[in-house]
């Protein structure tokens, strides 16, 4: 499919079979973090607190009473303003920040696309760092090195490859952590914004395989604001308002309903970043 | 849509709240082994690139303490005079070096969970890989000083034995080297596994005290210097004052570097007692700071 405005292709969700066995259920889910109000909790302020004879914590409730199952084969799609809960969504999926309250099932294997280049080191070179990329993700060493041709031949760096990351451009290594991040065929991919990377080419190769995707992993969660991306690769879409899970549905009328909520038109600029 | 794993073997994962308790521990250790890799490659990738602005590169891993083998050479040998023997500039040296391994080990350990913050944040894996890894650099940065050791006792070995002492009157002459090999040394091994072991609890501890109290770092190298001052590296454990040594109960490092330069240095086998105490501060260790560390590392993520 290809965006009338800009040209560009668009992922499109496949007629993919969407199984009844549940491979997410996310049950009466509250996480409030308790943070104190330094940023770096230090001694000096601990003694100065016991002084004072009380803690100060501050709590931020990021979701509150979210429930709701993915089926095994669909694209979940979540859409909120900035500081949402939706980032909090997926670590709580992902194992990564435990519930405060309720309870999550996952079936099978999950893998975080939550951030590019997590593990990565830009000292070593572009080789060294899809090993470290790729264990720091959860491949073994064999599944590594069966993948390692096709991932360096993916990003496209030629014999930036073996040079070390700090002489990359950022686009460069962006390219190489995407190309890492989307070789690791999981059961349950979660993708928080990782979409928009690199320049025209890439982009055209990162959304193919994007689709590949979305058509290969069983079950996948997208967290993006560009909502046309939301509307064309998900089979379902929920989304959150401080904390709340607020609707869930149809992914057109989800999105219709948020942009209604937050008073924008549906222009291109909104469709494609938001 | 074909899935190559089918339905029953796929692993379930429940997430539920928690209140500073354990997890379960046998998926915990498993998974922890299974990532090992990562934690073999961690360190390694720290240990490539920590050189690599330097004209040495990773020969200073053998200059380093060498250097350092160098500056107690001439404070031992030169500046105070001679009466000490190489049998006391290599107690110093071993024991140096083995509590410079446990000194990183604790710097390292301290700050590999905070400054793993990316890392932490968007992946999940047992966060025990971090003070692991930790360990696993510091441990590799400590063998090339065995590897200087091994040149000073070789030299020892061949060249002291001519240094002799005779007296005037009798005409007897007394060896003044005791640095020799002898099978003893190899009891040094289990002295040094237990150092490592209780290296490895001492990483997860000051991971996790880390997290909760920043300062940690800040404090660390002075508390560590007061603890080099307390143990038997500098001087011998018999030249302690007598309240002095009665405190030693409560120093890990007192039975620990004690049995490693008596195997390495001294050629005897130290009393059981030392064995058994060393055994108990290195699982003593390991036990508090893993757990301690396991029951806590859910927080951290939202903590870092």
């Amino acid at each position: 499919m290809i965006d009338e405005e800009t040209g560009a292709t668009i992922p499109v969700a496949p007629d993919r079979p969407i199984s009844d066995e549940i491979a997410i259920s996310v049950q009466e889910l509250d996480i409030t973090y308790r943070t104190t109000f330094e940023k770096k909790p230090t001694l000096k302020q601990a003694i100065v607190r016991l002084g004072r004879g009380k803690r100060s914590v501050k709590t931020v409730e990021a979701l509150k009473n979210v429930s709701f199952d993915v089926n095994r084969g669909s694209v979940l799609g979540i859409v909120g303003h900035n500081g949402a809960g939706k980032s909090t969504l997926m670590r709580a999926i992902a194992g990564i920040v435990p519930p405060t309250n309720g309870r999550i099932e996952v079936v099978g294997r999950t893998s975080t696309l939550l951030s590019l280049g997590v593990g990565f080191n830009r000292a070593l070179t572009g080789r060294e760092n899809v090993i470290l990329g790729g264990l720091a993700a959860g491949l073994t060493k064999d599944e590594l090195e069966d993948r390692y041709e096709r991932i360096a031949e993916f990003a496209g760096l030629g014999d930036f490859i073996d040079m070390p990351m700090n002489t990359y451009s950022s686009g460069m290594g962006a390219r190489l952590a995407f190309s890492v991040a989307v070789h690791l065929d999981p059961d349950i991919l979660l993708i928080d914004e990782a979409l928009s990377t690199g320049d025209a080419v890439f982009k055209e190769k990162a959304t193919e395989r994007m689709q590949e995707l979305v058509d290969n992993s069983s079950t996948m969660l997208l967290i993006s604001h560009a909502l046309r991306t939301i509307i064309n690769m998900s089979t379902e879409c929920i989304w959150l308002d401080h904390g709340k899970l607020m609707m869930r549905g149809n992914p057109e009328e989800v999105v219709d309903a948020y942009t209604e909520f937050v008073h924008v038109k549906k222009t291109s600029a909104t469709m494609n970043d938001m | 849509m074909t899935n190559p794993v089918p339905t029953e073997t796929r692993p379930v994962q429940v997430f539920l709240p928690h209140r500073a308790g354990l997890p379960r521990l046998v998926p915990y250790f498993s998974n922890l082994w299974k990532r090992r890799h990562f934690a073999v490659e961690l360190s390694r990738a720290s240990m490539r690139s920590a050189h690599t602005n330097t004209f040495f590169g990773q020969f200073w891993l053998v200059i380093g303490p060498a250097l350092n083998a160098g500056v107690y050479f001439l404070l031992v040998s030169v500046i105070r005079g001679g009466n000490a023997g190489p049998d006391f500039f290599m107690h110093l040296l071993a024991g140096l070096f083995a509590f410079n391994f446990i000194q990183a080990v604790m710097s390292n350990g301290a700050t590999s969970v905070t400054k793993g913050g990316n890392l932490v944040l968007n992946t999940a894996f047992p966060l025990l890989l971090l003070p692991f890894s930790a360990l696993r650099t510091a441990f590799f940065r400590f063998v090339p000083s065995l590897i200087i050791l091994l040149g000073f006792f070789i030299y020892f070995d061949y060249f002291g034995a001519q240094s002799q002492a005779c007296d005037a009157v009798t005409g007897v002459c007394e060896e003044l080297n005791t640095i020799h090999f002898t099978p003893i040394m190899f009891m040094a091994i289990p002295a040094l596994l237990l150092i490592f072991i209780f290296a490895a609890g001492l990483s997860a501890l000051m991971a996790s005290v880390q997290i909760y109290f920043r300062d940690t770092t800040q404090l660390l190298p002075y508390a560590t210097r007061i603890w080099l001052y307390l143990s038997p590296v500098l001087y011998y454990a018999d030249q302690m004052k007598p309240w002095m040594l009665k405190l030693e109960i409560l120093n890990p490092l007192y039975p620990l570097l004690g049995i490693w330069s008596e195997t390495l240095v001294e050629g005897t086998i130290p009393p059981l007692t030392w064995w058994l105490g060393s055994a108990a501060w290195a699982f003593g260790s390991l036990f508090i700071g893993v757990f301690f560390f396991m029951s806590r590392e859910r927080e951290f993520a939202v903590r870092i």
